[in-house]
């Protein structure tokens, strides 16, 4: 810990690891922007970032200086590094070696200098090298996050616009190949042509808006109830239900599974819809009374003073206060039953009948090519992402509240 | 002087509420025991059967009918009843049949009789497998096709049997907890349980917290960032997991390449197919996919702590750590316990998410997946019950400490 509070050790420790991290990251997004090989070099990042911070030179200029300087200076050692010289390597020439060094030297000059700004050089107080540390930890955990979250998606995208064949000759071809046109869409438009992808989407969008009615017609008595009203037995209910929602799904669907399969509602339309509200009941319940528990009382006093019986307090006065609690919890609920796969999976076997995830099951198959099913997939994903994007502010909300469920 | 007291016991207006109360939450008791709690009971009542995918077909006697040389002087009909089960006889077999007016039968069969236009045979036992050919000569007046059709398709002939039934008889046996405690698959399928469990609610609580304290300042974008962070969560189980799997394929998989092309590996890995690979890939995707829960508690709870703390801190010289570690970490700890309660028991339950990953293979098959396993790969229904019960015990136990827990944090 002594040592670290050198400007001349821990200087160097986090320049070395920052410039690794971000030739990585510049390698990374420019195999994936064009397929081709970018390679970050291990040892020599490591060392040309420890000296480049050596001197702890970042204080003496302002960023963007810093940013240009070691632009121009790793665009040269790009230049002239050949296949071992220089933070990042590519077989593409020594020209645009050069021009990628380049870039990370820019990116690298300026964060660098941000990392150490109002740090002195030489012994640093415990406060300046733990500065300096948490700096250079908010930049890796920006890098880090944002590449796990988006590289799936990006790749969820772009699988689903190659072919199959393109994708095993060279699996890191991102590249859109726009002189394609419409073509590009090939394969969702053959899923809604041929694999009925439309009704599917149609029977998951009206049984999910079902199942968020019936819950919400079940939960919000419930709910109230609970919240509001005295009764014996009401902290023991109220434990029930989080009880209930702990219980795993795999292990009702057995049994839904048998008495579906008996009193033949397996494979109907219906016994989703009868099986998926009991599923989000609980959920929707929990979140509902916590949020009528914050509701003032006096309101409703007032209004019961008033000559309203319980029911009519509910109607007028409860529930136009609760809507926003309504519109985080019905999203809630659509995106669970959007979502959901198990029971889809396990009560459904005909092809006319499918719900969105169901069809996108039934393309896992080695006999449909892979773009096929990413199509699916994203077909699946933007309902969700859009109305997720679009309601943010509830959802985030709705999901505080009650997402202790998986 | 009359001292006024307080009045006793419940009032009529409590009264009122109570019922009032009950009336509002029977509808969601109605459905919740009717679909939680029943299926509950009848997983117990399975796991003591020795019961087979197969049986859940009921043993009933299977009758067709059609008419033969028909337009010949020697034409009948024909009623052939069978027993499809092969291990399970039927006891009295009976079928009924609505002969047309125009239709006119010959000598009966010893078994049957005719009254009216209804013939009703009485067949006895059927044993498994057994069928049964009746041949009963008729006269047909009129049209010979339209009769024919009236015959065979109008009026269907009814057959009711008794049959031992597997479900509900009283047979029982505990060979389906002996099967999967004595499997040597059971001290693996823990195993993965228990590392499944235990790192993924651990690394998703740590990589969430990482999260939030990242977001937990004012900057511009900081709402998209949150966003985004999100994704992983909303985005459906069915996308994340196959885009994963298309990911990592060891053929053409784009981190395989990519790792070849940065000279970490020279040939591909095959990262769900390897033990113990892909119990670590499995247990990183579900740190991946709920991450963003713990990071959306964890911040809530963050921009909720007091900043006068701080600035006390600030001025008592408290380095950034320090205050991390002496300030931060204390106001979370309580939500920090009750997520990893809470991510404990659901990763535990989790199902969806290894069975689309792998399957179940290489070393990766927990307690949930083990259900599916036996119960329609294996297809004993039975045995599938029994893992279900053992799991049901589990959360019984989670369940216990989580409310001693929950009770003193949240006021539940």
């Amino acid at each position: 810990m002594k040592l670290l509070r050198n400007g001349f050790v821990t200087g160097p420790i986090i320049g070395a690891l920052w410039l690794f991290i971000l030739a990585t990251t510049v390698s990374v997004v420019m195999s994936f922007a064009t397929g081709n090989a970018y390679r970050p070099t291990l040892f020599f990042s490591l060392i040309l970032g420890g000296a480049l911070s050596m001197g702890a030179i970042m204080p003496l200029a302002r960023a963007p200086i810093v940013g240009v300087v070691m632009a121009v200076g790793l665009a040269i050692i790009g230049l002239v590094g050949g296949q071992v010289g220089a933070p990042i390597v590519t077989n593409q020439g020594a020209g645009l070696q050069a021009v990628v060094n380049g870039l990370l030297g820019f990116i690298f000059g300026y964060s660098t200098a941000m990392i150490f700004a109002g740090i002195p050089r030489g012994s640093l107080t415990r406060h300046e090298m733990e500065e300096a540390w948490i700096r250079f930890l908010t930049g890796f955990g920006y890098i880090f996050f944002t590449a796990i979250v988006l590289i799936p998606f990006y790749v969820m995208v772009m699988t689903s616009l190659k072919s199959q064949s393109a994708l095993l000759q060279n699996p890191l071809d991102f590249s859109i190949e726009l002189d394609k046109g419409w073509a590009l869409f090939r394969s969702y438009h053959e899923l809604f042509r041929d694999f009925n992808f439309g009704t599917y989407m149609w029977t998951s969008f009206y049984v999910s808006v079902l199942t968020v009615i019936i819950t919400l017609a079940f939960s919000i008595p419930g709910a109230y109830a609970v919240a509001r009203l005295q009764f014996r037995g009401r902290a023991a209910f109220s434990r029930s239900i989080l009880l209930i929602y702990m219980v795993p799904m795999i292990v009702l669907a057995l049994p839904i599974y048998i008495a579906f399969s008996i009193t033949g509602l397996r494979n109907t339309i219906i016994g989703i819809v009868l099986i998926y509200p009991v599923t989000t009941i609980p959920v929707a319940l929990y979140m509902l009374q916590g949020y009528f528990r914050g509701l003032p009382a006096e309101v409703e006093e007032a209004g019961l003073m008033d000559g309203l019986n319980r029911l009519q307090v509910i109607w007028k006065i409860t529930l136009p206060l609760a809507l926003p609690a309504l519109a985080s919890v019905s999203l809630y609920v659509f995106m669970i039953a959007w979502n959901e796969f198990l029971l889809a999976f396990m009560l459904l076997d005909d092809p006319s009948i499918f719900t969105l995830t169901r069809g996108v099951a039934m393309l896992n198959s080695s006999e449909i090519p892979r773009e096929h099913l990413m199509a699916g997939a994203v077909i699946a994903t933007i309902p969700v992402m859009v109305l997720f994007l679009g309601l943010e502010k509830f959802m985030t909300k709705g999901l505080t509240a009650g997402s202790v469920k998986g | 002087m009359q001292t006024a007291h307080p009045p006793k016991g419940t009032g009529p207006l409590q009264k009122r509420e109570a019922r009032l109360a009950w009336s509002l939450l029977l509808p969601t008791i109605t459905i919740v025991s009717l679909v939680v709690i029943l299926p509950l009971l009848a997983i117990f009542w399975i796991s003591f059967k020795p019961i087979g995918l197969a049986d859940l077909r009921p043993v009933v006697p299977v009758v067709r009918e059609d008419l033969r040389n028909a337009g010949d002087p020697d034409q009948a009909v024909r009623y052939r009843i069978q027993n499809r089960s092969q291990d399970e006889p039927i006891l009295n077999v009976e079928f009924t049949d609505i002969v047309p007016d125009a239709a006119t039968l010959g000598e009966l069969p010893e078994q049957c009789e005719l009254s009216a236009s209804q013939l009703t045979c009485t067949i006895g036992t059927l044993e498994p497998g057994e069928r049964l050919t009746l041949m009963i000569p008729v006269t047909l007046d009129g049209d010979a096709d339209a009769l024919e059709d009236a015959l065979e398709d109008d009026t269907e002939p009814r057959a009711t049997g008794d049959a031992d039934n597997i479900l509900t008889n009283t047979e029982f046996t505990l060979e389906n907890f002996t099967r999967i405690f004595d499997a040597d698959e059971f001290v693996t399928v823990m195993w993965a349980t228990i590392f499944y469990t235990v790192f993924g609610t651990v690394g998703a609580l740590v990589v969430g917290l990482f999260a939030a304290l990242l977001l937990n300042k004012s900057f511009r974008g900081q709402g998209v960032l949150r966003g985004l962070y999100l994704f992983p969560y909303v985005a459906p189980i069915i996308a994340v997991a196959f885009t994963w799997v298309n990911l990592f394929d060891p053929f053409s998989g784009s981190i395989n390449a990519l790792l070849i092309q940065m000279g970490v590996t020279n040939e591909t890995i095959n990262f769900f197919g390897q033990r113990p690979l892909a119990l670590i890939m499995v247990t990183v995707f579900e740190i991946w996919r709920y991450f963003p829960l713990s990071f959306l508690f964890i911040l809530a709870r963050m921009q909720s702590i007091d900043t006068d703390m701080y600035e006390a801190a600030d001025m008592d010289g408290a380095s950034p750590f320090q205050k991390f570690w002496y300030l931060s970490l204390p106001m979370l700890l309580g939500i920090l316990s009750v997520l990893f309660l809470l991510r404990f028991i659901w990763t535990f339950n989790k199902f969806d998410d290894i069975f689309l990953l792998t399957g179940g293979n290489a070393g990766t098959r927990t307690l949930t997946v083990n259900v599916y396993e036996q119960a329609f790969a294996i297809s004993n229904i039975g045995a599938g019950a029994a893992v279900a019960v053992v799991i049901f015990g589990c959360l019984l136990m989670f369940s216990f400490f989580f409310f001693r827990f929950i009770s003193r944090e949240e006021g539940l």
